[in-house]
């Protein structure tokens, strides 16, 4: 095990940012780490980097304690909005990083390759674009292929290509084994390159599972749109006891296990209905769903 | 030990960067040229060389000048770092707290020594160019030489001490150039006052020397003074001294920079990023 929480618990004051928070993350896993702004997922990353130290509750990273020499020498970081000094190049920055891991500097070339970052590399980083400081940021981060990587927003700032690419890397290193914990307040962005997904809302850790777990936890309700004939859909609404949307579409929503019922209903109306859309919820849906606390 | 040097080497090539070590070399030679050129009139002073003159008139100039540098180089050295957020990152590397402010610390060091080496070679070659008898001066300016160093490594200590403490680069500022102020300039003029007041008491024979010797500013002209020929030249409140061991000073020149060095390290370990 890479990474174990348990009953992980912070308070400034009255407030409380992490309430019993508690899970692991082994090597070769992705676990994306979801909750609002605020809902402590930085300050949970502070306490696993050894930053700042939890009041109650128990962490363990690498066999060690947060913020030890051993914790530290496997675990690299990726802050949120990562800043370098902006009168250093960006290789003169990976080589100040590598020297400070005690690392050969003849690899910051290749670790900024790898980061598309070549041709950048002797511009200041006060010249960069945010997309391209996130950039030397995830290059600081591969120094030596650590055991666990924590990263926070990672791809904010990126464009689409970009964070394809960054996920391909984390992909790469998952499979040599590097335990990732990555924290996004987007589940679209996450859901294909995690394998499992923590959602924290207000300090409470309100699912731990993997997507198609919480698909299926949530049963939210799916949405049937109706497209009805022209001047028709009023009648339609009526006859299916379902609201209206505009002009034309009629929208009925239903559980799972009630879908093909209504979708017989909708049949049976015969040449009044022009077509139907079946919609599932859509991940922000299940996002919101448990981060409202619907989980737990 | 590798550690210290490689947070040494990038903070000296951001000082370059950022053109601080062209200001602090500019500040002590320009400083330095204007001292020599106003020396340069016949002192009336039998059997001193002109460079230990020279070396009277670099101590008061030093006194000011070099606490100064030393604050303007530390104040951003921790705050800054809170700021541009960079902190937090590198607190997460296999680095202790104490290797990052060591090696920050050996770096604005030696930019500060480039920069007094600069202002006092030129001074000396200007007064062994008028005065073939100068080089009778050298110890006195080689003296000057590594207590300018001692001295600005007790004030980059407490740069970085209030750097942590104040957490914001602009507050850092305030309070380095309140200190400056405080134990440079007001110091004095308040020990100068007290012992008008006191009109040769207790105060005068018991507390004043211990005062001007816990200064590190007093103790590092006291030492300088006392112990070059030029002691004629010395003015104010150091005449006042004349009194005081220059061992003593001595001691509190050395002790200083230590106790400044822990105080820094003391306060960033409370820093949380």
């Amino acid at each position: 095990m890479c990474l174990t929480l348990s009953q992980v618990t912070k308070r400034y004051g009255n407030h409380t940012v992490l309430d019993a928070v508690g899970f692991d993350v082994r090597a070769g896993e992705r676990v994306a780490l979801l909750g609002h702004n605020g809902a402590g997922k930085s300050t949970l990353m502070k306490i696993i980097l050894g930053l700042i130290p939890a009041d109650l509750g128990s962490v363990s990273v690498l066999g060690a304690a947060p913020g030890s020499q051993t914790a530290r020498t496997g675990t690299a970081y990726l802050p949120e909005n990562a800043a370098f000094h902006p009168a250093l190049t960006g290789q003169e920055q990976l080589c100040h990083y590598l020297r400070l891991r005690g690392a050969s500097t003849s690899q910051a070339m290749p670790l900024l390759e790898r980061v598309g970052l070549e041709t950048a590399a002797r511009r200041r980083i006060g010249t960069y674009s945010k997309g391209m400081r996130q950039r030397v940021g995830l290059a600081q981060a591969l120094i030596g292929t650590p055991r666990l990587l924590v990263l926070d927003e990672p791809t904010s700032g990126l464009d689409p290509v970009s964070r394809r690419e960054f996920y391909t890397i984390l992909d790469e290193l998952a499979a040599q084994g590097t335990a990732i914990l990555l924290s996004s307040h987007a589940l679209t962005e996450v859901e294909a390159r995690t394998d499992r997904i923590v959602i924290l809302s207000s300090g409470v850790m309100v699912a731990n599972d993997t997507l198609a777990n919480l698909r299926r936890r949530a049963s939210l309700p799916i949405r049937l749109q109706i497209s009805a004939q022209n001047g028709k859909a009023d009648e339609v609404a009526r006859k299916l006891s379902a609201g209206r949307r505009n002009g034309v579409m009629v929208d009925l929503v239903c559980r799972s296990d009630e879908k093909l019922a209504r979708l017989g209903d909708i049949s049976a109306l015969g040449s009044l209905v022009d077509d139907v859309d079946i919609i599932p919820p859509s991940l922000e849906d299940i996002y919101s769903h448990f981060s409202k606390g619907g989980g737990a | 030990m590798n550690r210290i040097l490689a947070s040494a080497r990038t903070e000296f090539f951001i000082a370059l960067r950022n053109r601080w070590i062209t200001i602090a070399v500019a500040m002590m030679v320009l400083f330095s040229l204007v001292l020599s050129a106003a020396g340069s009139a016949p002192t009336g002073a039998l059997g001193v060389d002109k460079l230990s003159v020279t070396v009277a008139s670099l101590t008061s100039l030093a006194v000011y000048l070099v606490p100064l540098v030393a604050l303007l180089m530390s104040f951003d050295a921790i705050a800054g770092e809170i700021e541009r957020g960079t902190l937090s990152l590198v607190l997460t590397y296999p680095v202790s707290r104490a290797a990052l402010i060591l090696g920050k610390f050996t770096a604005h060091l030696a930019i500060l020594a480039i920069a007094v080496a600069a202002g006092y070679g030129i001074a000396a070659i200007a007064a062994m160019a008028a005065d073939p008898d100068a080089i009778r001066g050298v110890p006195a300016l080689l003296r000057l030489f590594w207590t300018s160093i001692l001295l600005g490594a007790t004030f980059i200590g407490i740069g970085y001490g209030l750097s942590a403490f104040a957490r914001r680069p602009g507050a850092a500022a305030g309070l380095v150039i309140g200190l400056w102020l405080v134990l440079i300039v007001l110091y004095d003029l308040g020990l100068l006052a007290a012992i008008v007041a006191d009109d040769g008491g207790k105060f005068t024979t018991d507390y004043f020397p211990w005062l001007l010797l816990g200064n590190p500013a007093d103790a590092f002209r006291i030492y300088n003074l006392a112990v070059s020929d030029a002691t004629a030249a010395a003015t104010g409140l150091t005449g006042a001294a004349n009194s005081i061991p220059p061992v003593l000073a001595l001691i509190s020149i050395l002790v200083w920079p230590i106790v400044a060095t822990t105080i820094a390290w003391l306060t960033f370990r409370k820093v949380t990023p």
